[in-house]
């Protein structure tokens, strides 16, 4: 199977005054395509900086990373905004959407920064709207969705760009849990249809949809291990 | 190109947003760059009506004519020195008359303010002017109706007058002129003929409140012979006139008796010389105006730079979103410059719209019209204020971390 990620003795060091915080120790890990993966870990283990790191939001102190087997590990800022801009999908813990633009435009985003014609970037959204059921809210602001569906948006907007990998932080953080099954529902799907999911979470019930959870503790892998029984989402008829 | 274009709409899209979401606020910042861009145009207005009023001016008094007066216009030389200058006399006049050959003609002027009366009518400070039966050619001007005195009235100092279109206007108000007697400081005079409205020199000095007399007369009952005239010489045409002041200032030389190491105890004046001068003060009059009106334009620059880091601020997590999603910095910097701009081209736009009404009053008072120049530089300035204010602002937008700009709350 492809691989999509490689990390390869990951180090992240941040300097908080005078100290020097080990946030990742020597991290080496792979990821294949179509894979479904959690990664956990109490606060201050260093899954966010993980995060980070994948996202591209962020460079690795030392180590390198291999994206579709390009090393991104030494590119600059312009060359790092092009790669979140077409390989990675954020959906984030508070939905992150742009408060005064409607759906249809909070979608379209990524594609005026990756320079997709007025028109066809339009049809891209609008389909990635549909897949997350929302085609009947296009022209709603997000203060006008509930928070379900301000998710689904946020996940229609990481889709858009059709990108390598899915990275997403805490996605049902902020839902109830009936919500919650939902959007997990829809990432079920997603990785159905041949989708690369890495998830960001500290609940077991939420790690259990997948098939491989990552552990993290102090900046190390404690364990990384497949999902023996894996959970599947029940949701209640219609979506949204 | 089409990824520039996508962006740029972008970047407009948030800008006009941003501006009408926080609808209070944009007008109070633009209020500076309003007050900034009204008082800059109406300044370039009033200095444009300056202009016109003084090139109307020169326009009546011709610009081929030389002046020989014992003041240079403009000044520069030593004020004593000129004021112990020998008068300018008629005889030199005289001379200049017969020798000068690139002269069209020549006109002695000497000037009294004097009361004119008409039976019970009286008006002050009439300017009465003697001069020689040359005058119209000289200063190109014409005769309303009637005529102007002829040489043989001159020479023989006849009692005649030509009188101004406002001291006709004044004295006779249902009356012909032409034939009646005015007393002219307390000799009488006859009117032959009424000069044609000429207008006024900057609005102030009414060229219409004067009267004409031969100037054999005027030394009669105005002026001893011996006091102190000017001398206007008309070159033959515009090309001679170098030419003509060469040699009008030779025959003046000679007839004040100079020798060749003296310098010049006259003067030679022409229009040149004020519109030279009066292009100098109007550069002064227009840099200081424009400096002093310059800086409320740069006043309101500093608020626009004051609200755009507020707006970067309160949307820190907005931009790490749009990082998040592949905006490159360069991306977030166009996209505040683009704001601040569109910001301040907003106030130049209703500066404008509020100035050209103010403009048209102003038009009212000294004849003028807002030049379009000034139209576009105001664009420009407000445009150029709005890209400087918003730089720092949108710099500083563009080189926040992501992660830390998406955790901010």
């Amino acid at each position: 199977m492809d691989t999509v990620i490689r990390l390869n003795n990951i180090t992240k060091i941040y300097h908080v005054g005078s100290e020097d915080v080990h946030a990742l120790q020597s991290v080496s890990l792979e990821i294949h395509k179509n894979e479904y993966v959690a990664i956990m870990g109490p606060s201050g283990s260093g899954k966010s900086t993980l995060m980070n790191i994948v996202g591209c939001l962020d460079t690795p102190t030392s180590g390198l990373y291999e994206l579709n087997k390009t090393n991104v590990s030494e590119m600059n800022d312009n060359q790092l905004a092009r790669i979140r801009n077409k390989e990675i999908g954020f959906v984030f813990q508070t939905f992150n959407l742009l408060a005064r633009s409607d759906v249809l435009h909070n979608v379209e985003l990524p594609l005026i920064y990756g320079g997709v014609s007025s028109s066809e970037r339009k049809k891209m959204a609008r389909e990635a709207i549909g897949r997350v059921g929302l085609t009947e809210r296009i022209h709603h602001k997000p203060n006008e969705l509930s928070g379900g569906q301000r998710q689904r948006v946020a996940i229609a907007r990481a889709l858009v760009t059709q990108p390598s990998i899915l990275l997403a932080d805490e996605p049902t953080g902020n839902l109830d849990s009936k919500t919650g099954d939902e959007i997990m529902a829809l990432f079920d799907t997603l990785q159905k249809e041949g989708n690369t999911i890495i998830l960001v979470t500290h609940e077991e019930y939420i790690a259990e949809h997948t098939d491989r959870i990552i552990r993290l503790r102090d900046g190390n892998i404690e364990s990384d291990q497949a999902v023996q029984n894996k959970r599947v989402a029940v949701t209640t008829g219609k979506i949204g | 190109m089409k990824y520039a274009f996508g962006e740029f709409r972008e970047g407009l899209l948030i800008a006009f947003t941003a501006i009408r979401a926080n609808k209070m606020r944009s007008v109070l910042t633009a209020l500076g760059i309003i007050i900034g861009i009204v008082s800059v145009t109406l300044m370039g207005t009033a200095i444009e009506g300056l202009n016109r009023a003084f090139n109307k001016s020169i326009a009546a008094i011709g610009a081929d004519v030389l002046y020989v007066q014992k003041w240079p216009w403009g000044g520069g030389e030593d004020w004593w020195k000129i004021r112990n200058r020998k008068d300018i006399l008629i005889q030199q006049a005289r001379a200049v008359e017969k020798q000068a050959e690139f002269a069209r003609s020549v006109s002695p002027a000497a000037g009294a303010r004097r009361q004119a009366k008409y039976n019970q009518k009286v008006l002050e400070n009439v300017v009465i002017v003697g001069t020689n039966a040359d005058f119209l050619t000289t200063l190109g001007v014409n005769v309303e109706f009637g005529r102007f005195f002829t040489s043989a009235e001159d020479d023989g100092g006849r009692p005649v007058c030509a009188i101004g279109s406002e001291v006709a206007a004044n004295l006779f108000t249902n009356e012909n002129p032409l034939g009646k007697t005015i007393k002219l400081g307390s000799g009488n005079y006859k009117i032959v003929g009424v000069i044609e409205k000429q207008g006024s020199i900057l609005g102030m000095e009414s060229l219409d409140n004067r009267a004409y007399i031969p100037i054999n007369r005027f030394f009669k009952n105005f002026q001893s012979r011996f006091g102190g005239i000017q001398i206007m010489v008309k070159a033959i045409s515009m090309k001679d006139l170098d030419e003509a002041k060469e040699e009008v200032r030779g025959i003046m030389r000679k007839a004040r008796g100079l020798h060749p190491k003296q310098a010049d105890d006259f003067a030679i004046n022409q229009q040149e010389m004020i519109i030279q001068t009066f292009n100098t003060i109007g550069v002064v009059i227009a840099g200081v105006g424009l400096f002093i009106t310059g800086l409320s334009l740069f006043v309101g620059g500093i608020g626009i730079m004051n609200i755009m880091f507020v707006s970067v601020t309160e949307r820190t997590k907005e931009i790490g979103i749009r990082m998040a999603i592949g905006a490159p910095r360069r991306t977030i910097l166009q996209q505040f410059l683009m704001e601040s701009a569109a910001l301040c081209l907003m106030g130049g736009v209703i500066g404008l719209m509020i100035s050209f009404p103010l403009s048209l009053i102003i038009d009212q008072i000294l004849p003028t019209a807002m030049p379009l120049s000034i139209v576009a530089i105001a664009i420009l300035v407000s445009l150029f204020v709005g890209l400087v204010s918003g730089f720092l602002p949108a710099f500083r937008a563009s080189r926040l971390d992501p992660v830390d700009a998406l955790r901010y709350e």
